[in-house]
């Protein structure tokens, strides 16, 4: 059977919108276009119940109530407003801020702006499995400590955090737990009161809605989670956020959370069991495949692999009717290969060669067989071309030679 | 980013894959680059009476050092080899409209070729200088 081409394996880096998410947001862009500000007239008391259905959505994903949702343009937002906006908040309280080396750089950045700004951030390496050790995080806790920020599940690895350990360490600490959850959310359950958490980060756009829509979760109970809003206006959204709903986009991110939420378990296994299919048939059939992150703990979708003496740029080359992202320094601007793998340990060599395939909702064993087929035909071209593989073929340890970095 | 014909058509179908026994005496070898930095090449000539005759190279690298390398080799067949010493990273990278992200790309190929030939010229002085009546003799 062949299969439509070009194939799309990055459903880490966005999502087509679902059709029936279209489906809801359409009368929001004609009929029902009312502002849900708008207290005055049908219009706006319409716009404004669209968006509570879609807020009550979304809390039920994750077990919260809907006052704890507010919502914003997208996790990039979600992230500053609470990592700044608690640390403005608290600044009296404490200058403390614990994060990982491996988060997302809106988390990172943001912890680097605030470092300028007077507050100390300790940044929690991580282990070759791609996780915090929580005997590390205690450590790093002290009393002016006011925030933690963990990520969730990391983009690059789709390695999972210990959450809810991390969530109770704090509880006990008293001190505020956020956690990025952008790639976690409706791939595994999650329920903010059992793991403890005090903020978390969401996406519609990772989990088939519109993008340039997302949410922070504001815990209001045990303990009430104040926050310093960092965009002025017109007090929308309990003053967390203030600007004019995104109304249609909010619509389609309730419909997403809906229809992942209901589907999550069935959707996940499937998906787990087609990635299974992709990484056995990786490890089975190409030499020198190496698996990175634990995959004890990780998303069901996610596959980072490195394919050791291929540089991650030239296969993507050889894959030009598949979209698939690579660890690779040449796809970045910055021509720094993958910060994540790095901090894991793995070898520059090895962060070079790296690619990551996520599997998505529409993604059939075919295509994932036609990806196998594609790659294990590029890397074994490559490698014959390969000046490092005829090395290893020879026998020489690559570590042993004087290489000439430029 | 989209690349340019000549560097699909050098990716796709790279001239002069492959290696030259590297203790021959006429074989010259420059290997630049290196693993961390996510290129490194290997390229070989094969000289006889100061002509390249024949050119081969092995790159672990992104398409544009790939092309660059193979590029090299297609152009030193037939070179005096103090006629490939000229070869400048500009040419590469204009040949192959590398952008400005790849021109490294270029400069390390620049480097392989000359590595090459410094390493063909060490060897013939090493020879020279062992066999001092070895030319004479073979007169």
């Amino acid at each position: 059977m062949s299969v439509k081409t070009p194939i799309y394996l990055d459903y880490a880096a966005t999502c087509p919108v679902d059709p029936r998410v279209v489906e809801a947001m359409l009368p929001c862009f004609t009929d029902n276009f009312g502002n849900a500000a708008s207290r005055t007239h049908v219009f706006g008391w319409r716009g404004e119940e669209a968006v509570d259905a879609a807020r009550i959505e979304i809390a039920k994903t994750i077990n919260a109530d809907p006052k704890e949702i507010t919502f914003t343009s997208g996790a990039t937002e979600s992230n500053n407003l609470a990592i700044k906006g608690i640390a403005e908040y608290l600044a009296d309280k404490g200058r403390h801020i614990v994060t990982a080396v491996t988060e997302h750089k809106a988390v990172l950045d943001t912890c680097k702006y605030l470092e300028r700004r007077g507050f100390e951030v300790t940044y929690l390496p991580v282990g070759a499995d791609g996780l915090v050790d929580l005997e590390e995080l205690k450590a790093a806790l002290r009393d002016d400590t006011i925030l933690v920020s963990i990520m969730f599940a990391n983009n690059e690895t789709g390695v999972l955090q210990p959450i809810g350990a991390i969530g109770k360490l704090c509880k006990e600490r008293k001190i505020l737990f956020h956690t990025d959850a952008v790639q976690a959310f409706t791939k595994v359950p999650i329920d903010v009161q059992a793991l403890g958490i005090d903020l978390m980060s969401i996406s519609a756009h990772k989990i088939y809605g519109p993008k340039g829509v997302g949410a922070l979760y504001v815990r209001r109970r045990r303990p009430r989670v104040r926050l310093a809003p960092q965009i002025h206006g017109g007090g929308h959204e309990r003053g967390n956020r203030s600007g004019t709903l995104n109304v249609p986009g909010i619509v389609g991110f309730g419909e997403a959370a809906r229809i992942a939420r209901e589907e999550m378990a069935a959707e996940q296994a499937r998906i787990f069991e087609l990635r299974e299919h992709l990484r056995r048939r990786f490890v089975a059939e190409i030499p020198h495949s190496i698996v990175n992150g634990s995959l004890e703990h990780h998303l069901p979708g996610t596959l980072n692999i490195s394919f050791a003496y291929v540089e991650g740029e030239s296969l993507l080359m050889g894959l030009k009717d598949i979209a698939v992202s690579s660890g690779s320094a040449c796809t970045s601007a910055s021509l720094e290969p993958s910060y994540v793998l790095r901090a894991m340990g793995l070898d520059d060599e090895l962060a070079h060669s790296s690619l990551r395939i996520t599997v998505g909702r529409p993604t059939t064993r075919e295509e994932l067989d036609y990806l196998a087929d594609r790659v294990k035909e590029q890397v074994e071209r490559l490698r014959e071309m390969s000046p490092l593989w005829e090395m290893v073929q020879d026998g020489v340890d690559l570590n042993s030679i004087q290489w000439t970095p430029h | 980013m989209a690349y340019s014909k000549k560097v699909i058509d050098h990716y796709e179908n790279p001239r002069n894959v492959g290696s030259l026994d590297k203790s021959d005496e006429t074989v010259g070898t420059g290997i630049v680059g290196a693993p961390a930095c996510g290129d490194v090449m290997k390229l070989q000539i094969r000289v006889e009476e100061g002509v390249i005759k024949d050119a081969k190279f092995k790159t672990y690298g992104c398409g544009s050092a790939i092309a660059s390398s193979s590029l090299v080799t297609e152009w030193v067949k037939g070179m005096k080899v103090d006629e490939a010493m000229k070869i400048q990273n500009a040419q590469i990278a204009e040949e192959l409209s590398l952008p400005p992200v790849k021109i490294h790309c270029s400069v390390l190929a620049e480097d392989a070729i000359k590595a090459a030939i410094k390493d063909y010229q060490e060897k013939q002085a090493k020879a020279a200088g062992e066999e001092p009546d070895a030319p004479e003799a073979a007169r």
